[in-house]
């Protein structure tokens, strides 16, 4: 069990971190101890978003990505096994791979020429005759691989701890959300595509100041982008006020922050109150052709959902713990690079049987709201950039952060068990279920102490039988 | 190169100077934050796209920039988000650039390339800098490739612009300037 923070006293995570009270040390943010400690116990542990199968569409396709501080290949063998490697060679640790994307035969070291194939297997060493005298075994000095990945209706997710639970175990409740995330707009599974490439960009503040404010802060939109109506971003064009979201049909729901405390996913979803999905309104206004595409796939969308109630499933914007926000229309990774950067990433889902016209306009609408040209994140990104170094004085740290919006109004709701939802938006309850969370993966030995759950500060072991999913969820 | 109007030595020179001017003038907007003024320099049908760029193999340097007909690049938009985006900045409340940057936009390399009628091929190297509050300091050096077209009542508009940004994971936090 690690309790304490090494560095400047020993001090219990616990009094970092008072959720009782809602007020949480900004050392949790700011101090490099804790973030080196954060490097190992969550980002060496946690199932981490990788990317997405289209990515890798044929045998030999590669795409670099991301876990935690390090870069990983994500790769399609020539037997179509889809893999995900630490970019570094066995040998003397020279990256492998230095394209940011492409297709391989083999990954040939630019070092000393050390080969493996897309599958990982060293394949080529040389001198291995004639000066290792065939005593190197090739078998075991393959690249490093995850210790499991999980293909998700399309997403690739890995970690590098054995122990972790299946990735399903580890969704709980989310499993629908993220589901659904890679759906067609029909309601296909697997049904989209990502646009190439990602967005990667650095934005000097600590990656918790993204990673745990979106679905969690709606309380920032009415300060933070105040500018951006005046641009009139939204499909719509200027019609009802240049909304910087498509226009919408309403449909019977409740919407609210939806949190696992025990898992720390959140969301900005809803409960409907009626089965079905809403019907579709047009918004793609300055688009010819674009709203014809998609009332038609909403059509076949409502007949293959008429009788089911799509609680969580349908609307709104998510965040699976510990780094990866995300929605039907977009992925936001943000990625630790040091305790004072983050490095942010961009992705897009889009239809992948879409017309040429139709992935063309969101394309288009994506790039003007998001990213570091986004003429709504660039607003986002001065405050997360300016509220790290504001952090870091010795005084500064005597303060804690104030996260009591809504502290203790919560309820549960039946038709969506094991997941506390927020009395009344705006709600800090989902950045506090993201800090509960963080403070047991930071004290954990291992993922026994953090798996299923854990009660009353004490792990109640792991549930491996049948589906695995525990009955409380 | 295909000259095709300016004949003379002279006359290209003379051209080059005047295209010159203009792409100065145009900085020296942005520099001071006149951007309505220019926004007016954009023709109604510009093409403003700023490619992603990135780190390809040996021979493949065809995929080196995202292009715009099915990727995602930094910029790939017309007038009618550009001129949004002059509008959020004139709000007072757009945050990166609340207080504003100093930016100076450095034009140099200024090559006419080729010359069709009322439009003009220039290709130019430029180095943004930005410093902002206290000690912040973000620096943009790039090359554009530029379609001028001339108006014989307003002068010259910008038809069309590639931009091509010295960066693959990008350094600065935000664009808040135009290149
Ligand atoms: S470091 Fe790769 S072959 Fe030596
Ligand atoms: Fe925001």
């Amino acid at each position: 069990m690690v309790t304490y923070i090494k560095g400047r006293g020993d001090r219990n995570l616990r009094e970092l971190v008072d959720l009782e009270n809602g007020v949480i040390s900004r050392e949790v943010y700011v101090n490099e101890d804790i973030y080196a400690q954060e490097l190992e116990q969550i980002y060496g542990r946690a199932w981490l978003l990788v990317g997405h199968e289209s990515q890798v569409e044929n045998p030999g396709d590669f795409v670099l990505g991301r876990m935690g501080e390090e870069e990983v290949i994500l790769t399609r063998d020539r037997k179509g096994k889809i893999h995900v490697f630490l970019n570094t060679c066995r040998h003397r640790g020279m990256k492998v791979c230095r394209y940011d994307d492409g297709n391989a035969l083999v990954f040939t070291c630019p070092f000393h020429a050390w080969t493996y194939d897309t599958d990982g297997r060293l394949v080529g060493v040389p001198h291995h005759r004639d000066a290792y005298f065939e005593e190197l075994d090739k078998s075991q000095w393959g690249l490093a691989e995850v210790a499991q990945m999980c293909n998700y209706y399309g997403s690739i997710w890995a970690t590098w701890d054995p122990k972790a639970p299946s990735f399903e175990d580890y969704l709980g409740p989310f499993q629908r959300t993220v589901r659904w995330a890679f759906q067609a707009s029909d309601g296909t599974d697997a049904g989209v595509e990502l646009y190439k490439p990602a967005q990667r960009w650095r934005l000097p503040s600590n990656w918790k100041f993204g990673a745990f404010s979106f679905a969690g802060d709606s309380a920032h939109a009415a300060m933070t982008h105040l500018s951006v109506n005046a641009a009139a971003i939204g499909p719509q064009g200027e019609v009802e006020g240049g909304g910087r979201h498509p226009l919408a049909a309403p449909f019977p729901s409740k919407r609210g922050y939806m949190s696992s405390r025990e898992l720390g996913h959140v969301g900005q979803l809803a409960i409907y109150e009626q089965p079905g999905v809403a019907d579709y309104r047009d918004t793609w206004l300055l688009e010819p052709g674009v709203d014809d595409y998609w009332r038609e796939t909403r059509e076949i969308k409502q007949q293959r959902f008429a009788n089911e109630y799509l609680h969580m499933q349908s609307d709104g914007q998510f965040h699976i713990w510990p780094n990866a926000t995300m929605s039907d229309w977009r992925i936001l990774m943000w990625h630790p690079h040091g305790v004072g950067m983050t490095e942010s990433w961009r992705q897009y889902q889009v239809d992948k049987n879409a017309p040429k016209h139709v992935k063309d306009a969101k394309r288009r609408y994506v790039m003007r709201y998001c990213g570091p040209a986004g003429i709504t994140e660039s607003d986002d990104m001065e405050n997360w950039n300016y509220a790290h170094p504001a952090s870091l004085g010795m005084v500064a740290q005597r303060f804690p952060y104030n996260f009591q919006l809504g502290l203790h109004h919560n309820h549960q709701d039946e038709r969506i068990p094991g997941v506390t939802i927020g009395d009344r938006g705006p709600s800090e309850e989902n950045q506090r279920a993201r800090l509960r969370r963080w403070v047991e993966f930071m004290e954990a030995g291992s993922w026994d102490d953090i798996f299923p759950v854990r009660k009353n500060g004490k792990s109640n072991g792991r549930s491996k039988g049948g589906n695995g999913i525990n009955p409380t969820w | 190169m295909t000259i095709q109007s300016a004949d003379t030595a002279w006359e290209r020179m003379l051209l080059e100077r005047e295209i010159e001017r203009f792409l100065y003038d145009e900085a020296a907007l942005l520099d001071e934050r006149r951007f309505s003024e220019w926004g007016d320099l954009l023709a109604e049908d510009i093409h403003y796209h700023m490619p992603i760029r990135r780190n390809v193999k040996f021979g493949e340097q065809h995929r080196e920039n995202t292009d715009t007909e099915s990727e995602i690049s930094w910029f790939d938009e017309g007038k009618r988000t550009l001129m949004g985006r002059v509008r959020q900045l004139n709000t007072g409340v757009h945050w990166p650039e609340e207080p504003f940057s100093r930016v100076r936009h450095i034009v140099t390399n200024v090559r006419v390339m080729s010359v069709d009628g009322d439009e003009v091929e220039v290709s130019s190297n430029f180095f943004v800098w930005s410093n902002r509050l206290r000690d912040e300091c973000v620096m943009f050096i790039g090359t554009r490739s530029d379609i001028l077209r001339r108006d014989s009542e307003t002068g010259w508009k910008i038809a069309k612009r590639l931009i091509l940004l010295d960066q693959n994971v990008l350094l600065a936090k935000v664009f808040s300037t135009f290149f």
